[in-house]
């Protein structure tokens, strides 16, 4: 590689949301496109979920993890892939600061797409009392161990959440011959679905322990128990493994060194309806964008704004004149875009996507002052995808519009 | 059949032990290391709030302050021959009220008095104008300008290697049990078998009093004192330059917020009386306070995330001072007591316990003679402030994506004549899953590296 290059588009991130935009860039003629992607092999995340549930939506096949990162590779062939090069910071003009292993480069995009993905909150951002024995580990880190090294990190564990990677924890333990001993979830009702736990139950004899909180990890070298507290009553679990599944952030951390506006709400950055950051040669998608989503609407989403990248290359694309803000009120825990610009030429890339805090039943509704302009009854759960069915480009702009739940409306 | 005789057996890996066997190989005696754990700095030295300390605020004519003080000369001398980091941030106290403004004069006075002339009170005004992220109402405070950040891990490293370089011995995973003194020697029954030296200096560090009971009935006994801090992520280095230091109160220094050689920003300690010596644990509603007081003091930290919580244990004693002391009849030096010091006092020490041998023993075992040429072997570098190895061309493999730690330097943090013994002692050599992942992304690839090279953990393989 020269220590200076240019291009059309440089893509940060080879997981499903970078290499599906990768792939559909290439569709659309848009040559000169390289895809930057720090582990050896690209795939993201799906790379060491080892078991099945992948794969539908793109290709029409129940794939496993490691099988549907080798297709989404494969539909990128003939694009400019680069393993093992990490971006090391975000400068205006596109211009991205590459560590490749043969050193520094500066590559420089008309474009740049920011498909950072996203990671676990670990023990310590939990602020866990207790010991640091090995033993304690997230989800992906324990599947990286199962999957990737081959190895049996613990013998008998407990996971701590109930979202759908809890479930893939439980599945990950099994698989390495570790035995699941209880999953728990500090709410009165899990996170995922209900059939999971039941088959967690019933197949694997996890203890599904609800309103059930983590409240010290022990143990030396190794870990030799947990102690949780249920109903606020403490009970000691003795086992050598736990792991912190879910309460997913994105991987910001190059965000934060760079010029770009982030959401706190979301953790991502701040973008408008067709993906672009508060410096508009930045785009974003995938789980970047906001906590979190499975890997087909992560894919179809890096499709999406590949086509917005296009006709932003082309000048279909305007500079915002205005944007409309968004403003999530509780429970209403984020709104995905944080804005809309105007004019908005096109239809948007990402369609209105919010996350309630906690359960909640009412008239979600999109305001203008105190005037609904948009609502509908609703019965929210945490981490579940919510689309509002909101048409951007015929909204008229306003300074503002917030985005609330009236509980006080039940049905 | 008994091993060859030992001049020294230093007990004790940590800061101090590692310091004291430097100076004793350096100085042609025949010396080894005897710890206890699976790697060197498993104990209070493995957390700390890594600072060098130029005395300013020790009690006058101490001989912690003269350690302190040698020690720091020292390490200003050495560290670019064993590549030893230094951040250049000095210090300032600062009052937030009226009590406190009252106690910056006394302050300046101590240090002044400890011959830390450049010591000074400056106006709020200059305070703002060095910290402007410092939330606002400083009353006053007092500049110390030559306080700085260092890296508690590589220090002791490069003591540990540049001792075994000249010559000592290095022995984990040997806890000693007993011992005996026969006449002119002392044969100690470690977890690694017996051993049998001149010359004993215990540097047990929280164990300090039982391993003194082998010679003598302890005069003195370990309190261990747990600080619990916090690290911020590194998009939080740039808020703070200097080491943001309160005004101490009587029982304590108080909560410090610092930068540390790894590009990010630490709060603490705390100060807790413990029982507890193998392991310290966190606490969620204390490590809640000291977050809290940290945006107190700087508030944009608001918008920063936490990457990791630790306890260190201090080996306090009920003694304010340094317990250092040979027992001339029994081949046996004390060195106990070294509290939150010990990383800046550990060379000084060195220098004292070379002097207390040489006086007291020397005669006997012959007197130390500083070897001409020393080998200098410089340790790689782990700091942000200076070029890391993956800003440097063909850095191959990056394995760690957050503390960017290239496979080569986890390669040759498993090798060499000290080897990690486990998986702390990876991670402190090259700071691999420290990040704000915390192993998320790398935790695999490392033990994949690392896999039959470590005591702990010993990992099974997955059956297929």
């Amino acid at each position: 590689m020269t220590r200076h290059s240019n291009h059309e588009v440089i893509i940060i991130g080879g997981g499903p949301a970078g290499l599906a935009a990768a792939a559909e860039l290439a569709r659309l003629g848009i040559d000169n496109v390289v895809v930057i992607e720090r582990e050896r092999q690209a795939g993201g995340v799906p790379r060491h979920c080892g078991h099945h549930g992948f794969g539908w939506r793109e290709f029409r096949r129940v794939l496993a993890g490691p099988a549907y990162a080798q297709r989404l590779v494969a539909a990128t062939k003939g694009i400019d892939l680069r393993t093992g090069a990490t971006a090391l910071g975000l400068e205006a003009n596109g211009r991205v600061r590459v560590l490749t292993p043969e050193g520094i480069r500066m590559l420089e995009g008309r474009r740049v797409l920011l498909a950072l993905g996203t990671r676990e909150t670990p023990r310590a951002a939990r602020r866990i009392s207790g010991t640091r024995p090995w033993g304690v580990f997230t989800t992906g880190a324990l599947q990286q161990l199962v999957y990737l090294a081959g190895l049996k990190p613990c013998t008998r564990a407990v996971i701590v959440g109930s979202e759908l990677v809890s479930f893939s924890s439980l599945l990950t333990l099994r698989h390495a011959g570790i035995k699941p001993l209880a999953l728990l979830e500090e709410s009165a009702r899990i996170v995922a679905p209900r059939p999971a736990a039941w088959v967690a139950r019933a197949a694997f004899g996890t203890r599904i322990l609800t309103r059930t909180r983590i409240v010290a990890v022990h143990g030396d070298t190794r870990v030799s128990g947990i102690e949780i507290e249920r109903d606020g009553v403490r009970e000691h679990i003795d086992c050598d493994g736990v792991v912190f599944s879910g309460r997913f952030v994105p991987e910001a951390a190059l965000l934060k060194m760079s010029h770009l506006a982030i959401d706190p709400a979301t953790g991502g950055p701040v973008v408008d309806q067709y993906a672009r950051c508060s410096d508009p040669a930045y785009f974003a998608a995938g789980n970047l964008l906001r906590p979190v989503e499975a890997s087909w609407t992560v894919w179809g989403e890096g499709r999406d704004v590949a086509r917005a990248i296009a006709a932003s290359l082309r000048g279909q694309l305007p500079a915002a004149a205005q944007h409309t803000n968004l403003e999530a009120t509780a429970p209403v825990r984020y709104v995905c875009p944080q804005r809309v610009a105007f004019p908005a030429p096109v239809p948007a890339a990402l369609p209105i996507n919010i996350r309630v805090g906690r359960p909640a039943r009412g008239r979600l509704r999109v305001l203008d002052g105190a005037h609904e302009i948009w609502g509908e009854t609703r019965n929210l759960l945490p981490e579940r995808r919510v689309i509002l069915p909101f048409p951007l480009h015929v909204a008229e702009y306003v300074e503002r519009l917030a985005i609330d739940i009236d509980e006080t409306v039940n049905r | 059949m008994r091993e060859p005789v030992h001049d020294v057996a230093v007990i004790g890996g940590g800061v101090v032990g590692c310091a004291i066997l430097r100076r004793l190989a350096l100085g042609g005696s025949r010396c080894v290391l005897l710890e206890k754990g699976a790697d060197i700095l498993s104990g209070a030295s493995k957390g700390n709030s890594a600072l060098l300390h130029t005395g300013f605020d020790a009690p006058s004519g101490s001989l912690e302050l003269s350690c302190m003080q040698d020690g720091y000369r020292e390490y200003l001398a050495i560290r670019e021959r064993l590549n030893l980091p230094l951040v250049e941030t000095g210090a300032v106290v600062v009052a937030w009220n009226d009590d406190e403004l009252a106690k910056l004069p006394g302050i300046v006075v101590q240090a002044h008095a400890n011959n830390v002339a450049d010591v000074h009170e400056i106006a709020p005004a200059e305070l703002y104008l060095r910290e402007p992220n410092l939330a606002p109402g400083a009353f006053g405070a007092v500049l110390v300008p030559g306080e700085h950040v260092i890296d508690a891990w590589s220090a002791p490293l490069a003591y540990a290697l540049q001792a075994i370089s000249n010559g000592a011995g290095i022995r984990r995973n040997a806890q000693v049990n007993s011992g005996h003194y026969r006449r002119d020697h002392w044969i100690l029954e470690t977890s690694g078998g017996p051993l049998c030296a001149r010359v004993v200096v215990n540097a047990a560090g929280l164990y300090g009093d039982r391993v003194e009971s082998i010679a003598r009935e302890a005069p003195f006994r370990i309190r261990p004192r747990k600080g619990q801090f916090a690290v911020f992520d590194k998009s939080a280095y740039a808020l703070v330059k200097a080491i943001v230091l309160p005004v101490p109160t009587e029982r304590t220094k108080g909560v410090l917020i610092a930068r540390t050689a790894y590009g990010n920003l630490i709060v603490g300690p705390t100060a807790e009386e413990v029982d507890e010596r193998e392991s310290a644990g966190v606490d969620r509603d204390v490590l809640e306070q000291l977050l809290e007081k940290a945006r107190m003091l700087v508030p944009a930290l608001a918008h920063h995330g936490v990457n990791a919580v630790y306890a260190g244990l201090r080996p306090a004693t009920q003694f304010k001072e340094y317990q250092i002391e040979a027992l001339a009849d029994r081949g046996w030096i004390t060195v106990a007591g070294i509290r939150s010091t010990g990383l800046t006092g550990s060379l000084g020490i060195a220098t004292h316990v070379a002097e207390l041998y040489a006086r007291h023993f020397g005669p006997l075992l012959g007197p130390l003679r500083n070897t001409p040429d020393p080998v200098w072997n410089p340790v790689p570098n782990l700091c942000e402030e200076t070029t890391r190895r993956y800003q440097q061309p063909n850095a191959g493999e990056i394995v760690c994506h957050c503390e960017l730690v290239t496979r080569e330097e986890i390669e040759a943090a498993l090798s060499g004549p000290l080897p990690a013994g486990d998986l702390g002692g990876l991670k402190r050599r090259t700071r691999c899953m420290m990040g704000r992942c915390q192993g998320f992304y790398c935790s695999g690839r490392v033990m994949e590296i690392a896999a039959g090279r470590l005591t702990q953990p010993r990992l099974e393989r997955v059956k297929t």
